[in-house]
């Protein structure tokens, strides 16, 4: 860990800009494969699953980037990194992109030199505790031991939360998300804070689920998206869109069921566009004109991608709520394809 | 080798740089070091130019930015608001409490294992053997992490003290509770007050010294402390000089007069009225709320990392000090023995001096090493100048190149003045010859 940091760190003084001047995309296409900075291990966001195949909502995402770049979903070298580790990775030219529940702050955005490709999940902060603690309020927490991971934006927020309430806390850093279960689980901490999605992954993979509650408050905003360096803007280009292209497939009623079908020409002017068949948006992306079309194939639209990782009929459980889409009276909202 | 032949003539001809031995060594040392230089210089310049191409600019303004995140084990005062330079300072502190508490743990455990591995008891030769063993060939970061995971494994949770009948209880009369949070164990304290902030008697105490202000620097001096330690010093003092007349009694008449009670009271007495006069008192842990308050808290995290990194290094001390006696001719042992002392005493007071030359050079390499495996704590979560500066300000600044160039800086001196440090000590220990 702590040599990969230093490395990282070595590597992006003496080569970034090699890394960071090259056109990212002639790179991916070059290698024949993309580079995916993914979370070292969080159940419905990026898990190898039995087979050591990577799985997760924002695995999708590297998969559906691949897909749209080198016209296969399998295309993906996936680098498991920390909190610590991730931003050295890309910037360094480790990764080509950063698909790893990273919320987008202006400091990351502008003096860490990234550009943010969008939002795929609007979270918040939030505290797990066991319901044997008895506590049902986050203000109750006064002289609790936080298990908290070091490195992220919930460090910061934890610390104003604690401090704008005035009531006291002893935060316990840890490095990855397995390492605070193991010691939530032996009772070393009293309550583990991170992300409300990462906690409801964190929770589907206990034992005994029903035993722990997450608390009602949400103490920050965390929109996560994937990220890619400064400096590329038709590489950043590239990811924003497909994104897009995601969310724009839910709203258009898109699905890797129908996809096939709607291809052969649609009446609605947008759909053709997104998928291809009218317009030369792959040609101005420096893409295949059915870019979009194989990015959607590759996970399903935005909603699939939701339901099958992390939506209601997983483990995991979570609402739509923010991350429906607008129509909905969600967040979602994919500026047109035109 | 041959010789330089004297030149015809004298006259210098360029091809004289590298023909003749006279400037020949000159001549590769200079290319060499123009070569280096090159080299550095290359490496700087290709720095600046990717961070500026980049945008990115090397500046040390972040360190007054306020650093905005909490640290668990401070030895100082220190809060989010703080800058980053003081989160440092706190992480700084860390690194040297656990290197410091390493180093002196390392030598006890090392020399008593060294001594042992020597023993004729063959069980207790073997059993040292197993641990030194043990220690040395398993890396020291798995060490760290299972010493880590016995604690939280193995105590109860502070909520199991609590209730009618608690499933643990505290140990030494109620003072000391082991959880897998870490060890509370009572403070001292000087001055007790009541709930209102009254001093209970007149003996209250004498406050704090505040110093450096508000700045990063800023550290609080216990007036008490000093005043006890400064007695405790001066007892010490006053000691040495009845032992030296005692040396002098003995030198001119032969009789040594007791004098370890009068030793012990110069010593013990003063101090023991100095903390009565300062109100000393023992704050015991007690459980309030979801923890136990009041206290020292030693973290487990704490424990975990200097437990490991030294019984890991006192596995490679005890080899050190083994070998160091075993480099002094059994010749002195018999002559010591021959002469009537006692073999705990010819341990103390004939090998061990002379062992100590040989043993020094190497210890200093391993208090190095100590010092710097500490920075192996982010493992187990323990704050030091690795998880502070290098980790999460670095992380939260992005300034991997300052972090990590005044990081590296802060180890290199404060292995050169463990190394200083050693090397005077090694010169007043080393063999004096006449």
């Amino acid at each position: 860990m702590k040599t990969s940091v230093f490395l990282g760190a070595l590597t992006a003084a003496g080569m970034m800009a090699g890394a960071a001047s090259a056109a990212t995309l002639d790179d991916v296409q070059a290698r024949g494969s993309l580079k995916c900075g993914a979370n070292s291990g969080l159940t419905g966001f990026a898990a190898p699953d039995a087979n050591g195949r990577w799985e997760g909502f924002d695995v999708a995402v590297c998969r559906a980037v691949a897909a749209a770049v080198l016209g296969d979903p399998e295309a993906v070298e996936f680098v498991p990194t920390t909190p610590k580790t991730r931003f050295t990775a890309l910037a360094s030219g480790e990764v080509d992109i950063l698909s790893r529940n990273t919320t987008w702050t202006l400091t990351r955005d502008v003096d860490l030199k990234f550009t943010f490709a969008g939002v795929n999940y609007y979270d918040g902060q939030g505290f797990i505790v066991p319901k044997a603690l008895g506590v049902s309020s986050a203000k109750e927490l006064d002289g609790a031991t936080v298990c908290i991971q070091t490195g992220t934006t919930t460090e910061l927020n934890l610390a104003d939360f604690f401090r704008t309430n005035n009531i006291s806390y002893e935060p316990v850093p840890i490095e990855t998300n397995a390492e605070a279960q193991q010691q939530y689980l032996a009772g070393a901490c009293d309550t583990y804070t991170t992300d409300a999605s990462g906690l409801a992954a964190t929770r589907a993979s206990f034992e005994t689920p029903t035993d722990h509650a997450i608390l009602p408050e949400i103490i920050s905003k965390e929109p996560l998206g994937p990220l890619v360096r400064h400096g590329d803007d038709e590489w950043a280009d590239i990811v924003r869109w497909t994104l897009n292209a995601l969310i724009a497939a839910e709203e258009f009623g898109i699905t890797s069921t129908n996809i096939e079908e709607l291809s052969n020409g649609t009446d609605n002017p947008e759909i053709n566009r997104i998928l291809g068949t009218e317009g030369t948006m792959g040609e101005m992306l420096g893409l295949e004109a059915d870019w979009a079309m194989k990015a959607i194939m590759a996970n399903g639209n935005y909603g699939e991608i939701f339901e099958k990782n992390i939506g209601e009929s997983t483990p995991i459980g979570l609402a739509r709520g923010l991350n429906a889409q607008w129509k909905d009276g969600g967040l979602l909202y994919a500026p047109p394809f035109r | 080798m041959t010789t330089a032949t004297e030149p015809e003539g004298g006259s210098f001809r360029p091809s004289m740089l590298i023909y003749d031995s006279r400037y020949r060594s000159a001549t590769i040392q200079i290319v060499a070091l123009i070569g280096f230089l090159l080299l550095i210089g290359w490496l700087v310049s290709n720095t600046v130019q990717n961070l500026a191409d980049l945008g990115k600019s090397v500046g040390f303004g972040f360190l007054g930015e306020p650093a905005g995140y909490d640290i668990n084990q401070r030895l100082l005062d220190y809060d989010s608001r703080d800058s980053h330079a003081r989160a440092g300072l706190m992480g700084l502190l860390n690194t040297l409490l656990v290197a410091v508490m390493g180093c002196i743990m390392a030598t006890i455990v090392g020399v008593i294992v060294g001594v042992l591995r020597l023993s004729n008891n063959w069980l207790i030769a073997r059993i040292m053997t197993v641990y030194v063993e043990m220690f040395r060939n398993v890396p020291v970061l798995l060490w760290i992490v299972f010493s880590m995971a016995i604690l939280i494994e193995t105590l109860p949770a502070p909520s199991a003290y609590r209730g009618e009948d608690p499933a643990a209880s505290m140990l030494l009369g109620g003072n000391v509770a082991l959880t897998n949070r870490g060890f509370y164990v009572p403070e001292p304290l000087f001055g007790r007050m009541d709930e209102e902030g009254n001093p209970l008697s007149w003996r209250q105490g004498l406050g704090d010294v505040h110093l450096f202000g508000d700045a990063w620097l800023r550290f609080d001096v216990s007036l008490e402390l000093i005043v006890v330690l400064s007695t405790l010093i001066a007892g010490i003092l006053v000691s040495g000089l009845i032992r030296k007349r005692a040396d002098r009694i003995q030198n001119r008449t032969g009789l040594r007069p007791r004098t370890w009670y009068w030793r012990a009271a110069v010593i013990l007495l003063p101090t023991i009225i100095a903390l009565w006069l300062m109100g000393f008192y023992l704050g015991k842990p007690e459980l309030r709320g979801f923890n136990f308050a009041g206290g020292t808290h030693m973290r487990n995290s704490f424990i975990a990392l200097w437990l490991a990194l030294s019984l890991y290094t006192a596995a490679f001390v005890a080899e050190i000090v083994r070998g160091g006696i075993l480099a002094i001719s059994g010749g002195q042992t018999e002559a010591a023995a021959a002469l009537g002392i006692r073999p705990r005493r010819i341990m103390s007071l004939v090998i061990l001096p002379q062992a100590l030359r040989v043993i020094i050079p190497p210890l200093i390499s391993q208090y190095l090493n100590l010092t710097k495996n500490s920075s192996l704590a982010i493992a187990v979560g323990y704050m030091d100048l690795t998880g502070t500066l290098m980790g999460i300000t670095l992380n939260q600044t992005g300034r991997e190149l300052e972090a990590v160039m005044m990081t590296m800086l802060i180890y290199l001196l404060i292995s050169l003045a463990i190394s200083g440090a050693m090397n005077i000590y090694n010169n007043s220990v080393k063999l004096k010859e006449r």
